[in-house]
């Protein structure tokens, strides 16, 4: 499949500073700096950035717990995430969401989830709206390995089967969800093949090779946008990083980290484009400093920022309700905008 | 002497006290299995250092695979319906499920299986079936884990019929309670406090169980009732120790039990202080506190000398950031305040 220069360097940037960003995030959690559940998507960046390089501002994703990678591929802005994940005033949700349900509407990106299978059918819902007010807008739904069992997706995959949704399913196949590998926990074994049942076509890919990627995700996107319904991609990929952070992961073997790290997509990817002329060393080089310098910024962007208001503890519940009734029975122990 | 005094006052986390409670009743009865994502982990691997590679996501059920084996202790695909089903079935059929649904937010995906099949099939069926089943879950705020992961929604499964619930404060309670939830015949929501785990108190050794559908008075007091679930009920504690301080004699009832509910140890503290602060971690509307205020509405008002106070979070979502979570919780300030206005 054909790919511009100024694609290439996008998507080797998003890449890079996917990883910049986790690798941050792994420092300062490790430093006690970042409350809550967190869980990184180094590793899986090909993904991301392979199905995001086809999408316009106006498509759709649903993600995951692990849905940084999914933002940045999106679109979403790096100061405001790295504020979110500190809680901070500044951040994509005001700090409401934190790391788990980061999101951005505006950007097409309708939140990381913290419902194992809580995306499908939102994703079903996005297509519909394209199908019906007639858009050619697409939904590209990312989930694991182990939301592949959740009814939830099942049901998803059948309703985008009935209706010929413009969806485009990406199961994420890192070789474990927790600490559980696809071996035990489906049957069959092959995930890909399961929704051909679903009457749709369905490809497993190297999710660590950005080109095999980009080129699957080209056209299930071009499909859906023809109107012709859903596609369905299990892209095997792998997490750098334990399930969360704090994880001492006790599950896997070293030989076989090391045996995923040494077919890193950063790293195939510089090779690949490298070897085949299409960019240099040195501009490849310069975008690592540039992602670099952009991580740095975020995190000092986040570190100045304020914490919330408590008073924001009352608002965006609803678009409209009483707030007096927001907490009933007793006096509120926050001040209460009127 | 010195020997027996120390194992009179062994002191366990509350995370281990339930960890006991599920090996001595698993030896105590071959029925008792474990089913829940990664509750040992690993499953996949024949690898011996993968073994039980996490024991639950907070390491509850740690250990267990070691003494009952993979076929009693049960790793489960992430398909909750499928899996608490599964043991609404097996208990209907001669098991004793303990499931594991993680966090009692994830309730959402699998409701069906515990309102419609498992708390209505004994009613339905005329009184032939038998659901001895204990869906073990996690509740509360304060571990920054945000909306879907903080939820103390357990009255929600109080709301039906069919279902008791139970949320133990201590690791002896939770230890005497989960044997006497696993022995139960009817389907028992057992609600674990996840800022709970690394609080330690005395735990007997052995098996004892308390029985369901009792209150305990953690504190006595004569100037005011302080009714307290679970996690609430050490702040309930805490804020009586400074009443105290301030010569106000607060007593601290720890419900344990929602359903069935010890209406009688509530209403006795009542008639005796005449004042009643309800405090929950839950969402205010339709709760276990508004229950609380209404069975002091309907049974004791003649006794009440102030207002009920019930100490509870707003009617928001669980916020992520630790300033509005802080601000989220019920604090020893507030219940502190509540019990001084019913002082006036
Ligand atoms: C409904 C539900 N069940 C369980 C969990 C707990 N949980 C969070 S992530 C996870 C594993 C998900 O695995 P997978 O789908 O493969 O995604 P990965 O973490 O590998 O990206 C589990 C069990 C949850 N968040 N939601
Ligand atoms: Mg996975």
């Amino acid at each position: 499949m054909e790919i511009s220069r100024d694609k290439l360097l996008w998507a080797y940037e998003r890449m890079r500073l996917i990883r910049e960003f986790e690798d941050r995030l792994h420092t300062d959690f490790a430093a006690g700096k970042i409350p809550g559940f967190v869980h990184l998507y180094a590793g899986e960046e090909a993904v991301a950035v392979g199905l995001c390089a086809h999408l316009r501002d106006n498509d759709f994703i649903t993600s995951t717990h692990r849905g940084h990678g999914h933002c940045i591929a999106k679109g979403v802005d790096l100061r405001e995430m790295m504020a979110e994940i500190y809680g901070k005033a500044t951040g994509a949700c005001k700090g409401k969401g934190g790391s788990m349900h980061i999101a951005d509407v505006n950007k097409g990106m309708l939140g990381a989830n913290g419902i194992v299978g809580g995306g499908p059918p939102l994703a079903c819902g996005a297509g519909l709206t394209a199908k019906l007010k007639g858009t050619d807008q697409v939904t590209v739904c990312f989930f694991g390995d182990g939301a592949s069992n959740q009814g939830t997706t099942f049901e998803g995959l059948n309703l985008a089967g009935i209706w010929k949704l413009p969806v485009v399913f990406v199961c994420e196949n890192n070789g474990y969800a927790e600490t559980t590998s696809p071996q035990y926990s489906v049957a069959g074994q092959d995930i890909a093949a399961r929704a051909r049942g679903f009457g749709m076509p369905s490809i497993a890919i190297d999710g660590l090779d950005f080109f095999a990627v980009y080129e699957a995700a080209g056209e299930a996107i071009a499909r859906a946008r023809r109107g012709e319904g859903p596609t369905f991609i299990e892209a095997q990929t792998y997490r750098y990083y334990g399930h969360f952070e704090g994880d001492s992961v006790r599950y896997r073997n070293r030989e076989e980290e090391e045996h995923y790290r040494s077919r890193d997509c950063l790293y195939r990817f510089r090779q690949t484009a490298t070897a085949q002329g299409l960019l240099t060393e040195a501009e490849l080089d310069a975008i690592d400093a540039r992602a670099r310098a952009a991580i740095n910024e975020a995190s000092q962007f986040a570190a100045d920022s304020p914490m919330p208001d408590p008073a924001e503890l009352l608002t965006d519940v609803y678009v409209d309700y009483p707030m007096a009734a927001l907490w009933p029975f007793q006096e509120p122990a926050v001040p209460v905008y009127r | 002497m010195t020997a027996m005094v120390e194992e009179a006052v062994r002191t366990l986390s509350y995370r281990e006290a339930i960890n006991e409670a599920l090996r001595l009743e698993m030896r105590r009865d071959p029925t008792v299995i474990l089913m829940g994502e990664d509750v040992t982990g690993a499953s996949h691997s024949e690898d011996e250092s993968h073994l039980d590679a996490w024991g639950g996501v907070l390491g509850v059920t740690k250990g267990l695979v070691h003494e009952f084996g993979r076929q009693r202790v049960r790793d489960t695909p992430i398909t909750e319906s499928g899996f608490v089903g599964a043991g609404v079935g097996a208990a209907a059929t001669g098991l004793r499920p303990v499931v594991e649904l993680m966090f009692i937010g994830f309730m959402g995906v699998c409701l069906d299986q515990i309102v419609n099949q498992a708390a209505k099939m004994r009613y339905m069926f005329g009184g032939k079936a038998r659901i001895p089943l204990v869906i073990r879950t996690m509740i509360g705020a304060g571990f920054r884990a945000a909306a879907q992961h903080s939820d103390s929604i357990y009255s929600t499964f109080v709301h039906f019929p069919g279902l008791k619930v139970v949320a133990p404060a201590t690791p002896a309670d939770a230890k005497g309670l989960l044997a006497a939830a696993i022995r139960d015949d009817d389907p028992v929501i057992f609600c674990e406090h996840k800022l709970l785990y690394d609080v330690k108190g005395p735990v007997p050794e052995g098996e004892y169980v308390i029985p369901l559908g009792q209150a305990e008075i953690k504190r006595e007091g004569g100037d005011v009732t302080i009714v307290a679930i679970s996690r609430m009920v050490l702040h309930a504690l805490a804020a009586a120790e400074r009443l105290a301080q301030q010569g106000i004699s607060a007593e601290v009832v720890d419900l344990r039990s929602l359903s069935p509910l010890d209406e009688t140890t509530v209403l006795e503290s009542i008639r005796k202080t005449g004042r009643l602060v309800v405090v929950d971690e839950d969402n205010p509307r339709c709760s276990v506190a508004t229950d609380i205020a209404t069975l002091a509405a309907t049974q004791a008002l003649e006794f009440l000398n102030a207002p009920v106070k019930l100490v509870t979070p707003p009617h928001t979502p669980v916020p992520f950031s630790p300033t509005l979570e802080d601000a989220y919780i019920p604090s020893p300030e507030r219940i502190v305040a509540a019990a001084r206005a019913t002082l006036g």
